[in-house]
């Protein structure tokens, strides 16, 4: 047996058993490539998504792997993208993964030099705290032309393009229940 | 006995060969061949360098690029036809009466000829492949696809395939560490290139660069298809007047055999840096194992002939 | 876009990407749709290879043109010129598509006899006052109608225009549908064609050569490509992106092309249309759920400061006596109970007078201005980044640093967090960190696979994505972000007896939340959004269902059924090959109603049948009594194609059997828009803001109507045409993407793989210019304007054809993308930190696709030494001019 094992790995011997006098093929086939699986057949699970980047909506799948995204590539069910994706939907996995991604909120006070920790919950109060005070200090009833105004013209809130709908439609609600009607996005841009 | 080229080893486990068509014809430069390959098989980052050579910052293929867009800028037209639009100006000239008669000469001609072609190069995957001949610990190897593929867990970085390669694909990875990326921190050493997604053939999905490209300019399947098909997109191009369209690596009666992913071009290969006629450089290699083999192996075979009956 | 909403009724793209496979020709201008739309483009090359012409018009040689089968060089900003030309072509030579303008578009409509045209005023329509630097447009009408909306109004200075009245509700006074004064032979001369015919006259190919400095030989080549491939047998189709839109005169450019599409008939039917292509993910659905100052959910109008002092105006205002938009109480009575439930009722007028009231220009560039001058104290950025993607950045960066407070919500810390310690004016020591008072949240968000919602796309199609892995740590999506937000700020006022805290208070804010750090579920969201009866609690099946009594709560009146039958129908992905027709209506849902090409009975003729058998899509059977097809009707099912609407029919029921617009109040697409539009009821050539050329066919160089700041410190502009002083800023200068990159660089510059692709800043030349001025390949170059100055690489191209202009001149064009910041794996210098924030009077958007700039070798002054230089130069080119 030990003999048959030693002579089995003696790749000549392989060589010529399997048909590959030259040892360029199965002969020298390695434990790992004999092995081989693709990533996304290992997947614990496969989501459907739709690309971040630009308005195409090209369909994508995210395979996950232990709770990351171990690959994403485009949804050939997708009647408009049928599959394919452009260099920035492929390179979404690397985007969600950037390596200059930041996981924890930061703050810089007045005339601060240096960002500071802060926890997201004492970040959420003081967010809410200045819009109270802010709005409670510029309200306006009315325009000094006495036309009915209701608003703060000293918030604003930017952005909306990149986010989903139902996100929107909270930032819009929302601001326009606070009387803040300076809310913009890409559009304009 | 097998071809010489390790084609058709893998008796019951032979799958059909396949490869890849790259029809430049309807590539977008787009990259995302590049992007996908990357992405696929976690390859860093290859450098943040502008090159100004048009909008191709890879420059070509290596070590940490195995799919490389090139970009060529042409004071040429697409098509043989376009000449400068003096059919449109004789017709203009015909209904004087019209308001819309042609204005004065120093209005600016019609466009001249210009065109850009895009290529996305990739590993040839040759019929007759040097870099298999020539690697010494069997790193390289054909696949049960037809395809070729360095294997990791042989290689041990001794670079003879280097050379070897007509094309300049192959290349070792030198990889300064990096803390900052520890995805991509292990130091390399390595020969790295194309294997035409080997593991995702495996699992029977199309390489990752076919399928992420927007315009299926690369095109994956059966090589014999995709020559069939090539032919049938070389006809229809020269009928309809491109400029300089031909087929690069298709023809199995070239120096290196065919290649297994060939290429439909709008000019001359030169022109996209690729050799015009590349011939394999382990020509005569095939007669030099034989001759060897022919001393050795008087040796092996009569040891070896019991086992190879008993087991197979 | 009121570009397309004035012309056709919605403000959106008209078709789907998939149909562009059915164009026979596709004219793509104001787009670089290969390399920013790449996957769309497909459908593209599946056209060129089935033999369509693709025609790209645009300054530069891009990866576009490279595909196309026609590039025609033009200089940036003169897209109208072009277009006019094609409109004035057809025209001229009686080759509009007749049946189709007759029937479907308003070219008989007579227009009243006060109307002056820009022909016979030097540039302007009538009604413009000098003094208050804006029209009136009561001589815009009709003839015999009031214009709508104006009732109990006017003197007041203010009338539903831009992306307020982008809908074409305008017209009131119709009667059943039909405006009172028409020649439907199309031959009075005050009808919308002749009007038309006259305006476009003098656009002739040697003034369009002459302006956009093409051939006339390459223009008419357009034309009669354009031409051939119209007709019944024939479609033609137009892609626009914002090569279009970022101009002064944006909304008219669009506008033209909608002329063009209506004459040659191209509009609602396969291969047709125009394709409004987006940049971002969801940019179409943040205009149809807006977080934009000027409007609610669906285009209905914010209250103004100016107008509807009671809700029975503002509805009376906005309801259209025809069409969809006669149903306007009930899209807003449903949308204030969505937001505040049963505090909103009939008695107090739904709550109106509490709601927050706008001034005419409340846009992102306002509130810049508003910043540097210490009005705005509290700022909210949430996946936006000002300091590098809006124009004139250094204004946006100096009003950061004027805020109380600031929040940053992105994947990564953009520039527009950082402007404090990393920002031009830092290294300049315009800024100083520690001068600064502005305190900055910095909060991580979730990416799209860390959350749950949906996208609309640029075919107005909304795409759920699924939540594939948790947000690690901080990282929280925005709708948790608002949600909790907005909870605390509730919470913090519920005990408040201030005026002011009435409608926070009122709020609906009920959503069920779920997971460790309880996410609000956006399925619930998007049930309001799509719509519910209160009682039963039913889901509404669409915007049909929607009343006025309070009884229906809807998020967005046009989204509404995007739930219908308690299913989240955008998360439908029934695969390609499994539907019947490429429409494949079983994936996601569009709006309106699921159709996926919008105004198709368009595609029949005017009894029903289909122009040709080879451009079918929606036709009347007359056996079923039924309008059919391969998609979603955009017409009253049963309405037949002979239908006459009774004199006393109301809303939809009052549009005719052979009006296919049917949220237009006459049912027809606009040629002509008598009211909407701020800068004039056709377009007209002006020449961009800035632009070294005066302007060839009227005295009045650029659009009139333009938003400016000329008493604004920070945003000056340079000497223009033949003022003294323009010499210095010679040059055309262009911005734009690259395919490797997106917008501002937040989401690429942070990507190795996209990194490395397209690494640096570089600009793109001709090698005339380049010889001109001295610039060498793969060496650096400076280019200035009166703001700042910038730094990058240079690449001499032959793609960056000079063209020749009038009298021989030549005008040479530098191109700069615009993806660059002082952050990220790869830094450089801004492009929009050249451009001004002079906008479209319309939409309030810049003009960075056409300014001036001069350019010189070498790399920029460092440090305090820049801006002098900027200083100096500009103070050159205006010493000049006094």
């Amino acid at each position: 047996m030990a003999l048959s094992k030693l002579l089995d790995s003696w790749p000549t011997l392989r060589q010529l058993r399997e048909g590959d006098p030259l040892g360029v093929g199965r002969a020298v086939q390695s434990p790992r490539s004999k092995t081989l699986t693709a990533r996304i057949d290992e997947a614990d699970h496969v989501v459907g998504s739709v690309c971040p980047y630009c308005a195409v909506g090209c369909g994508q799948l995210v395979y996950v792997k232990d709770g990351d995204v171990a690959h994403i590539e485009g949804d050939p069910a997708s009647p408009i993208s049928r599959g394919r994706l452009c260099p920035k939907g492929q390179a979404s996995r690397s985007y969600v993964q950037s390596p200059l991604r930041e996981y924890k909120v930061k703050y810089r006070r007045p005339y601060g030099t240096e960002w500071e920790e802060l926890s997201l919950d004492d970040a959420m109060q003081m967010i809410a705290e200045r819009i109270v005070a802010t709005r409670a200090e510029t309200w306006r009833r009315q325009t000094p032309g006495g036309a009915p105004a209701n608003r703060t013209m000293a918030i604003g809130n930017l952005g909306g393009a990149t986010l989903d709908n139902e996100e929107n439609y909270l930032i819009k609600k929302l601001m326009t229940a606070l009387g803040v009607v300076q809310v913009e996005n890409q559009a304009r841009i | 006995m097998s071809a010489p080229d390790g084609l058709l080893t893998y008796g019951d486990e032979q799958q059909k060969r396949v490869g890849f068509f790259t029809d430049t014809s309807v590539c977008i430069g787009c990259k995302a061949c590049e992007v996908a390959c990357k992405e696929w098989n976690l390859i860093p980052a290859d450098g943040n360098t502008w090159t100004g050579e048009s909008y191709d910052n890879t420059s070509a293929l290596g070590a940490n690029t195995w799919r490389h867009v090139a970009f060529i800028e042409q004071d040429k037209p697409v098509r043989t036809d376009q000449d400068g639009g003096t059919a449109l100006r004789s017709r203009l000239e015909a209904p004087a009466d019209e308001p819309s008669a042609p204005g004065p000469e120093d209005r600016g001609a019609p466009s001249t000829a210009l065109r850009w072609l895009m290529e996305s190069d990739v590993c040839k995957h040759c019929t007759h492949a040097a870099c298999l001949d020539v690697c010494p610990t069997g790193a390289l190897f054909r696949t049960e696809f037809g395809t070729v593929v360095v294997q990791q867990d042989i290689c041990n970085g001794c670079g003879y395939c280097v050379p070897a390669c007509p094309f300049g694909v192959l290349d070792k990875r030198h990889l300064a560490p990096a803390p900052d990326l520890p995805a991509f921190a292990k130091e390399d050493g390595r020969v790295w290139k194309c294997t035409l997604c080997y593991d995702r053939l495996k699992g029977g999905h199309e390489p990752a660069c076919a399928k992420a490209c927007p315009t299926k300019s690369i095109q994956f399947g059966p090589l014999d298809e995709l020559r069939e098909h090539a032919d049938a997109r070389l006809a229809k191009l020269t009928d309809d007047g491109w400029n300089g369209a031909q087929l690069y690596g298709r023809d199995p009666e070239d120096g290196v055999g065919g290649f297994g992913a060939f290429f439909l071009l709008l000019d001359e290969p030169e022109v996209y840096g690729l050799p015009p006629d590349p011939v394999v450089t382990t020509r005569d290699l095939p007669e030099m194992w034989t001759n060897m083999l022919a001393a050795a192996g008087a040796l092996v075979v009569g040891v070896a002939a019991t086992f190879v009956g008993r087991r197979s | 876009m009121p570009g397309l909403g004035t012309s056709f009724g919605r403000g959106g793209a008209t078709t789907f990407q998939q149909d562009l496979q059915n164009a026979d020709c596709i004219v793509i201008m104001g787009s670089n749709m290969a390399e920013n739309h790449p996957v769309g483009f497909q459908w593209v090359m599946e056209a060129r290879e089935r033999g369509a012409k693709v025609i790209h018009v645009d300054p530069r040689f891009t990866r576009t043109s490279a595909m196309a089968t026609k590039h025609v060089g033009i200089r940036a900003g003169s897209d109208i010129a072009f277009l006019g030309g094609i409109a004035n072509y057809i025209l001229e030579n009686d080759l509009y598509f007749r049946e189709y303008v007759q029937h479907y578009t308003n070219a008989p409509v007579i227009i009243d006899e006060e109307f002056v045209d820009t022909e016979d005023a030097d540039g302007l329509f009538s009604g413009w006052d000098p003094e208050a630097g804006r029209y009136d447009i009561e001589s815009w009408r009709y003839e015999g109608m009031e214009v709508h909306g104006a009732a109990g109004q006017r003197g007041e200075g203010f009338e539903p225009r831009g992306e307020q009245s982008g809908h074409g509700a305008a017209g009131g006074g119709l009667k059943h549908g039909e405006p009172p004064a028409e020649d439907p032979e199309l031959e009075h001369p005050r009808c919308v064609l002749q009007i038309l015919k006259r305006h476009f006259r003098r656009y002739t190919p040697e003034l369009v050569a002459d302006t956009c400095g093409c051939s006339a030989e390459d223009f008419l080549e357009v034309c009669e490509t354009l031409v051939a491939n119209s007709g019944r047998e024939r479609t033609s189709a137009f892609c626009y992106a914002v090569g279009w839109t970022q101009h002064t005169t944006g909304v008219q450019n669009i506008r033209t092309a909608a002329i063009v599409q209506q004459l040659l008939g191209n509009i609602g039917r396969p291969g047709g249309g125009i394709m409004a292509l987006r940049g971002h993910a969801s940019i179409q659905g943040s205009t149809d759920i807006p977080t934009l100052y000027n409007i609610l959910p669906g285009y209905l109008p914010m209250p103004h400061t100016l107008s509807y002092p009671t809700f029975e105006n503002f509805v009376g205002a906005n309801t259209s006596p025809t069409g969809w938009w006669g149903k306007f109480e009930s899209y807003w009575v449903s949308l204030m109970t969505a937001y505040f439930g049963e505090h909103a009722t009939k008695e107090n007028d739904w709550l109106f007078g509490e709601l927050p009231r706008i001034d005419s220009d409340n846009s992102a560039y306002f509130t810049v201005r508003q910043m540097l001058e210490g009005n705005v104290r509290g700022y909210i950025i949430a996946g936006e980044n000002p300091a590098v993607g809006h124009a004139n950045g250094k204004a946006h960066r100096l009003g950061l640093a004027k805020l109380d407070w600031l929040v940053v919500r992105d994947l990564v810390e953009i520039e527009s967090a950082a402007f404090w310690y990393e920002s031009p004016e830092i290294e300049s020591g315009e800024l100083k960190t520690g001068e600064i008072a502005t305190e900055v949240f910095f909060l991580p968000a979730a990416a799209h696979t860390e959350k749950d919602g949906s996208f609309t796309n640029t075919q107005r199609l909304l795409q759920w994505h699924r939540k594939a892995v948790e947000p690690k740590q901080d990282c929280r999506s925005e709708l948790w972000f608002y949600f909790h937000l907005g909870r605390r700020i509730k919470q913090k006022l519920a005990d408040s007896d201030e005026e002011r805290d009435r409608l926070i208070k009122a709020m609906r804010w009920e959503y069920p939340t779920h997971s460790a750090v309880e996410e609000p579920d956006a399925e619930a969201v998007l049930q309001e959004i799509s719509g519910r009866e209160i009682v039963s609690g039913k889901f509404l099946s669409g915007y049909p269902e929607l009343r006025d009594d309070g009884s229906t709560l809807c998020g967005c009146w046009i989204y509404s059924g995007c739930f219908a039958d308690g299913i989240n129908q955008t998360a439908r992905r029934k695969p390609h090959w499994e539907q019947a027709s490429y429409v494949a209506p079983d994936w996601a849902w569009a709006w309106p109603a699921n159709r996926r090409l919008i105004y198709n009975r368009a595609s029949a003729d005017p009894e029903g049948n289909p122009w040709s058998e080879r451009k079918r899509y929606v036709w009347w059977d007359g056996d079923e009594g039924k309008w059919t097809g391969v998609d979603v009707p955009d017409f009253k099912e049963d309405k037949e194609p002979g239908y006459v609407p009774p004199d006393d029919a109301e809303a939809e029921d009052a549009i005719a059997g052979d009006h296919p617009f049917v949220m237009q109040a006459d049912g027809r697409a606009w040629l002509y828009v008598a009211q909407g539009l701020e800068d004039g009821p056709l377009p007209t050539h002006y020449e961009p803001h800035e632009s070294p050329f005066t302007n060839q066919l009227y005295a009045q160089r650029a659009n009139p109507r333009r938003q400016q700041n000329k008493d604004l410190a920070e945003d000056p502009y340079n000497p223009v045409a033949d003022e003294p002083g323009a010499e210095v800023y010679p040059y055309v200068v262009t911005t734009y993407r690259l395919t490797e990159h997106h917008t501002a660089g937040g989401m690429t510059r942070t990507v190795p793989h996209l990194a490395e692709l397209q690494p640096e800043m570089f600009c793109e030349v001709h090698p005339g210019l380049a010889r001109e001025v001295g610039l060498e390949h793969g060496g650096w170059a400076t280019i200035y304007t009166s703001r700042s100055a910038i730094e990058a690489r240079v690449l001499v191209t032959e793609r960056m054809r000079p063209l020749r202009m009038k009298d021989g001149r030549t005008v040479h064009q530098v191109g700069l993308p615009y993806h660059w910041g002082q952050r990220g794996l790869v830094t450089g210098d801004s492009a929009n930190d050249l451009a001004h924030m002079a906008l479209d009077p319309n939409v309030h958007i810049q003009e960075v696709k056409a300014f001036t700039c001069g350019i010189r070798p070498g790399r920029r002054p460092r440090g305090p030494e820049l801006p002098k230089f900027v200083a100096e130069l500009r103070e050159q080119a205006h010493s000049e001019t006094t």
